[in-house]
């Protein structure tokens, strides 16, 4: 088990590097002088020289990609262009918003989405099943942009009753804490702000949860659907056992593991998801950030975030394959 | 009847093969049915609407009848340059089905290819591919294809392109395993005994054992690439203005949200959805009818 926990982790490495070198070659690529291209034509070539000394684009290219490597790895991930923040400082300044709404998502699609499952495959055929797959297949079709877009229509424009966007008023004077602000309102005991930003935070998740609760549900109703037709289930049963136990006891337990696989490969979805609505909702997350970034041509934070983004997205993969492994004890390893 | 009546009568029957059982089941799936309705019906006004009713989305605009709301003159409404939206959505289906259909033949074919010689080649050639492969899927896919587009430009045909690298590791992957899985099998040194070389057994009998994840893979791939060609669109990345793109459109409804405007945003987002919904119902009901030992029901 150690071994093949050791295993695995020393297989991302070439992968982490090979992404290093490609987002590296990212700024390379552009067709013209960088510096000209994100300063624009009118630059003065004092500018473009410093840009270019910033950049370090007056070395050779392997040089420049071991000092980019380096810097990477010691947490140095460049400064913004425009702005000369540090990218690394604004990513940790930032990203907590974004995990707030990706963990805001998840419990969404959770809470929704595997008791829709579990109802529709003990119900298999009644109106409740046909009426969650029929929702969860739209849910698998449905553009998330326009899916927040209805909701802020629906529940902001017309009924008042959510906010349009953001994480807090505009008037709130919150200081916080570790930037999660569900957690740091709670910390300061700050029950209204806690309050806000649950409001603020609603609509976003709800959008952002939508394909991974469809695919969740679609998913535990399969899974739980092949587990309760086998033999263990029917004796449980005629064991004079209640049908609560039966399903949440002997079928759940042995149906949990395809869900998990699957609920692991939603992270990449939720993470391109969330550049989408993070920009619906004018969330201050990374996502919105580096959508911004690319209309300033600010190249350094392009990069930096695409990196960041691709790490987390590996390091998630990687926590749910050991997680997998930990999990079910019938899997053999190598 | 005799026994050798029975047995001529059997052998009479004209021969069934794997695809035409396949299309019986395919046919004989509800859900299948409609979503191969709805994909047709999207393909055919993609072709058939800026052929029919040409249209110069340059000098398209009413400037008397911004953001009316849907009537018998127009159906579903008129946007902020007082375009009907109806039109727009049939002229953008153009864009949304061809970028979705083309960069899903290009990774087909580049990704296959690159999957049948990697698995067959093995080796470095093997290691090396898969690599580079893996380093792709390293990426949430909608995020590599923003910054392909970010660093190659904005546009169509770039988004087109993004979108085609992104999904080149899927249906490399998917090639690759069925070669590896078939290349110890009898059928295949026998073609190699008898001397046939690389390319035929690849070709003809390695490759057709690949087609049918491919082709259930590759229709459940269009419905996802409409909706990445819809979020770049809406991002403003895709199709730029003044011409029509489902997403684009979107982007530019958002103006218009708190006047009440509800026609420019529900439509083409309802067009996204009923395409996507279409080729997801046809790739489910392909996998079904392809495999039917993946049968739930």
């Amino acid at each position: 088990m150690l071994r093949y926990f050791i295993k695995r982790v020393f297989t991302v490495l070439p992968v982490l590097i090979g992404v290093s070198m490609l987002v590296f070659g990212f700024l390379r690529l552009i067709p013209g002088d960088p510096a000209t291209v994100m300063l624009g034509e009118r630059a003065t070539p004092e500018n473009i020289a410093r840009v270019r000394e910033q950049l370090g684009l007056n070395k050779p290219i392997y040089e420049q990609y071991f000092i980019f490597l380096g810097n990477a790895l010691r947490g140095d991930l460049g400064t913004s262009v425009l702005r000369q923040e540090p990218v690394t400082q604004e990513i940790v300044r930032r990203f907590p918003a974004t995990i707030e709404l990706t963990l805001g998502a998840i419990l969404v699609a959770l809470v929704v989405g595997i008791p829709a499952g579990i109802i529709s495959a003990v119900r298999r055929g009644s109106w409740f099943d046909t009426v969650s797959m029929l929702i969860a297949l739209t849910g698998v079709s449905m553009p998330i942009f326009w899916l927040g877009l209805m909701l802020v229509f629906f529940f902001a424009v017309s009924l008042h009753v959510l906010p349009t966007g953001g994480r807090l008023e505009a008037s709130s004077n919150f200081e916080p804490i570790t930037n999660l602000l569900l957690l740091d309102s709670l910390l300061r005991g700050d029950f209204g702000t806690f309050l806000q930003a649950l409001r603020h935070l609603a609509l976003p998740a709800i959008a952002l949860g939508t394909i991974p609760m469809a695919i969740i549900a679609r998913m535990t109703r399969s899974a739980m659907l092949e587990v309760l037709s086998q033999d263990y289930i029917r004796t449980a049963h005629a064991k004079g056992l209640k049908e609560r136990t039966v399903v949440i006891r002997h079928a759940l337990r042995n149906a949990w593991l395809p869900v998990i696989t699957v609920i692991g490969l939603q992270v990449g979805r939720l993470l391109s998801g969330a550049i989408l609505t993070e920009t619906v909702f004018s969330w201050p997350g990374i996502g919105r950030w580096l959508v911004d970034a690319i209309y300033t041509r600010d190249y350094p934070i392009v990069q930096g975030v695409t990196l960041f983004i691709a790490i987390v997205f590996v390091g998630v993969n990687l926590t749910v394959d050991l997680l997998y492994a930990w999990a079910d004890p019938r899997i053999k390893f190598e | 009847m005799s026994h050798q009546a029975q047995v001529d009568q059997v052998l009479l029957r004209p021969p069934r093969s794997l695809w035409r059982d396949a299309w019986r089941r395919l046919i004989a799936n509800r859900l299948a049915r409609l979503g191969m309705a709805i994909s047709i019906f999207f393909i055919v006004v993609a072709i058939l609407v800026p052929f029919a009713f040409p249209y110069d989305a340059k000098i398209d605009s009413d400037l008397v009848n911004q953001l009316m709301a849907p009537s018998s003159q127009h159906l579903m409404g008129t946007d902020e340059q007082g375009r009907d939206v109806l039109n727009r959505i049939a002229q953008g289906a153009q864009a949304s089905l061809g970028v979705g259909l083309g960069a899903v033949s290009i990774a087909v074919v580049l990704g296959t290819l690159l999957g049948l010689v990697s698995g067959f080649a093995g080796k470095w050639i093997d290691l090396v591919m898969m690599f580079v492969m893996d380093i792709l899927l390293a990426f949430p896919g909608l995020l590599l294809a923003i910054a392909v587009v970010a660093l190659i430009g904005p546009g169509l045909r770039n988004s087109l392109l993004a979108i085609s690298v992104v999904s080149i590791p899927v249906y490399a992957r998917i090639a690759r395993s069925t070669v590896l899985s078939l290349k110890e099998q009898e059928f295949v040194t026998a073609a190699r005994c008898v001397g046939a070389p690389s390319q035929r057994i690849l070709f003809r009998h390695v490759f057709p054992n690949s087609l049918s994840p491919i082709l259930v893979q590759g229709t459940l791939g269009i419905a996802t690439a409409i909706l990445e060609i819809a979020a770049l669109g809406f991002l403003g990345l895709g199709q730029q203005p003044p011409y029509p793109e489902w997403g684009a459109m979107l982007a530019d409804s958002v103006k218009y949200l708190t006047s009440g405007a509800w026609w420019v945003l529900l439509f083409p987002g309802f067009a996204i959805m009923l395409t996507v919904l279409g080729f997801n119902l046809l790739g489910d009901g392909l996998r079904d009818a392809l495999d039917p030992r993946l049968r739930i029901d």
